[in-house]
């Protein structure tokens, strides 16, 4: 009878945990996700495969809410993402349930990042294989948030983070980039930003966003389409503004 | 006797076996059966053996200015008055209060450990815990020790971002949210001061006043009630003790000795 209390994630001599090294490969191979936090919206855009033509792309969700007012998207093995989910989804239930408060972002962040601790240091299970950005509105404060999640089980708040295949890239664009922004130049921001490691087009990218009033909302490929436009459009000024000076003393 | 440590575990119960692989909520905390061969008859031998020692006088209201909260300060045994100076009002942080009915053990242990669980909820929030989330974390654990034999009937009243609480919990796992709450054997003769003279908008020395007198007219006709009647309020910064006055002196500040002038005279009858 095999016995479950050996341990699988143990330490190496110079003080690694390489299973937990492995599980954040895993990670990097993952699709790209990237998560921007504006003053009154959040972002989240994940990397679409392209869908086989005989798949139904509506049940392949890669940004899911977990409350009316929090939604993840994440990066890594999928499979383990689900079971992630569904434990955080219960848990903001309960929350509800036994304080009668819907949970902030940073309860139910430092409960996933809690769970995925747990498994790193138990007998016979391996460590989740996913990272997870979950962005969210504060129920008393509004204040919008940021989070990731990594399998070693540590967490902490961003103000734009990228996550999976690419993200050095994505993060360091975002570092460039990044300023104070609200509404559509947020969304504008996220999108580009994963522009820059994924081929342009509504099909390849899924882009979601949250307000305080309406909740998590899906972007429909017509809309990524026009913002893509918009974001090639000022590309272009841009390269041309750059040629032109030279003309001028 | 196993001394069961149940209550003093913080609310994620710590697990030995990895039970969490599958689905579900936590499991709520609970006991051992107890080992008697009488199951039924425990569970009710266990409340009678309980039941008198309700003998108190507790009320609490919201108003304008906060909450007001009082209570008496007599402990019964029975006909034989154990104490006549109990603390039934409890601290369990700065800035909430609960009252005590019921067995005086169950209440103090509770609340106390009530007091703990909000503490470790503002270290790992960053915030104070809602009376809501308070007075849910109180009914849930005595729902789980329902029908062993705990006496709780308690108030939780507190002041938190949305405002002045009060919450009514019992040991039968009851929790209502209410202005105003009485509770206790001397309840139904506080309410009759307190619905009489309440308003929403009064000071807090009207509503200190109408608390206390409310106490009073309780011990008055209530003999299980009696001692000091302690007067606190809850207001945005926090609890503050009022007042605690003897019963008996405020019966007479009340009802003052009139001297009264002698009519007749008794007079010793002549002879045998």
């Amino acid at each position: 009878m095999a016995r479950y209390d050996r341990a699988i994630t143990v330490f190496s001599p110079d003080g690694h945990l390489f299973q937990v090294e492995y599980a954040l490969e895993a990670v990097r191979k993952g699709n790209a996700a990237v998560g921007v936090r504006g003053t009154d919206i959040v972002v989240l855009g994940v990397e679409k495969k392209s869908t086989a033509k005989l798949q139904d792309s509506r049940t392949v969700r890669k940004i899911v809410n977990l409350d009316d007012h929090i939604a993840l998207a994440c990066a890594g093995l999928k499979a383990d993402a689900r079971v992630l989910i569904n434990r955080a989804r219960i848990e903001c239930q309960s929350h509800r349930l036994t304080v009668e408060d819907p949970v902030t972002v940073e309860y139910i962040t430092r409960y996933i990042a809690g769970l995925q601790q747990k498994y790193t240091q138990s007998g016979g299970v391996r460590p989740f294989g996913l990272s997870t950005l979950i962005v969210g509105f504060d129920p008393y404060t509004g204040i919008p948030s940021l989070y990731q999640t990594d399998p070693s089980g540590t967490f902490s708040a961003w103000k734009a983070n990228a996550t999976g295949r690419n993200s050095n890239s994505i993060r360091e664009f975002l570092e460039k980039n990044y300023k104070e922004t609200s509404g559509q130049e947020t969304i504008k921001l996220a999108i580009r930003a994963l522009l820059e490691v994924v081929e342009s087009g509504g099909k390849n990218i899924e882009v979601a966003v949250m307000t305080k009033e309406h909740g998590l909302r899906q972007l429909d490929e017509a809309e990524i389409d026009a913002i893509a436009a918009e974001i090639e459009a000022e590309k272009a000024a841009a390269e041309a503004a750059k040629k032109a000076p030279p003309k001028e003393t | 006797m196993k001394l069961d440590t149940s209550g003093l575990e913080s609310a994620e119960p710590v697990w030995a076996t990895f039970n969490e692989l599958a689905d579900g909520f936590s499991a709520a905390p609970s006991f051992e059966l107890p080992n008697t061969t009488d199951f039924d008859g425990f569970q009710k031998e266990a409340i009678q053996m309980v039941k008198p020692a309700k003998g108190t006088t507790t009320l609490a209201f919201i108003f304008k200015e906060g909450v007001m909260v009082a209570a008496d300060s007599r402990a019964s045994m029975g006909g034989y008055i154990s104490s006549q100076s109990v603390k039934k009002i409890i601290e369990i942080n700065p800035y909430m209060l609960g009252t005590m009915a019921g067995g005086a053990a169950d209440c103090q242990f509770w609340h106390r450990n009530l007091g703990i669980k909000c503490r470790l909820h503002e270290l790992a929030n960053k915030r104070r815990i809602s009376v809501t989330g308070a007075s849910k974390l109180l009914a849930n654990i005595l729902y789980s020790y329902r029908g062993m034999g705990l006496s709780v009937g308690t108030m939780i009243a507190g002041w938190d971002e949305t405002g002045p609480g009060l919450y009514y919990v019992d040991s039968e796992g009851g929790r209502l949210k209410g202005m105003r709450f009485s509770v206790g054997s001397g309840s139904p003769y506080a309410y009759g001061v307190l619905d009489s003279g309440y308003r929403y908008d009064m000071s807090v020395e009207e509503a200190a006043e109408l608390a206390r007198r409310a106490i009073y007219h309780a011990t008055f006709r209530d003999g299980a009630s009696g001692g000091v009647a302690s007067v606190y309020h809850v207001g945005p910064n926090g609890w503050k003790k009022l007042s605690g006055d003897d019963v008996g002196e405020l019966h007479y500040k009340y009802y003052p000795v009139m001297p009264s002038t002698v009519e007749q005279e008794m007079v010793e009858v002549a002879g045998a």
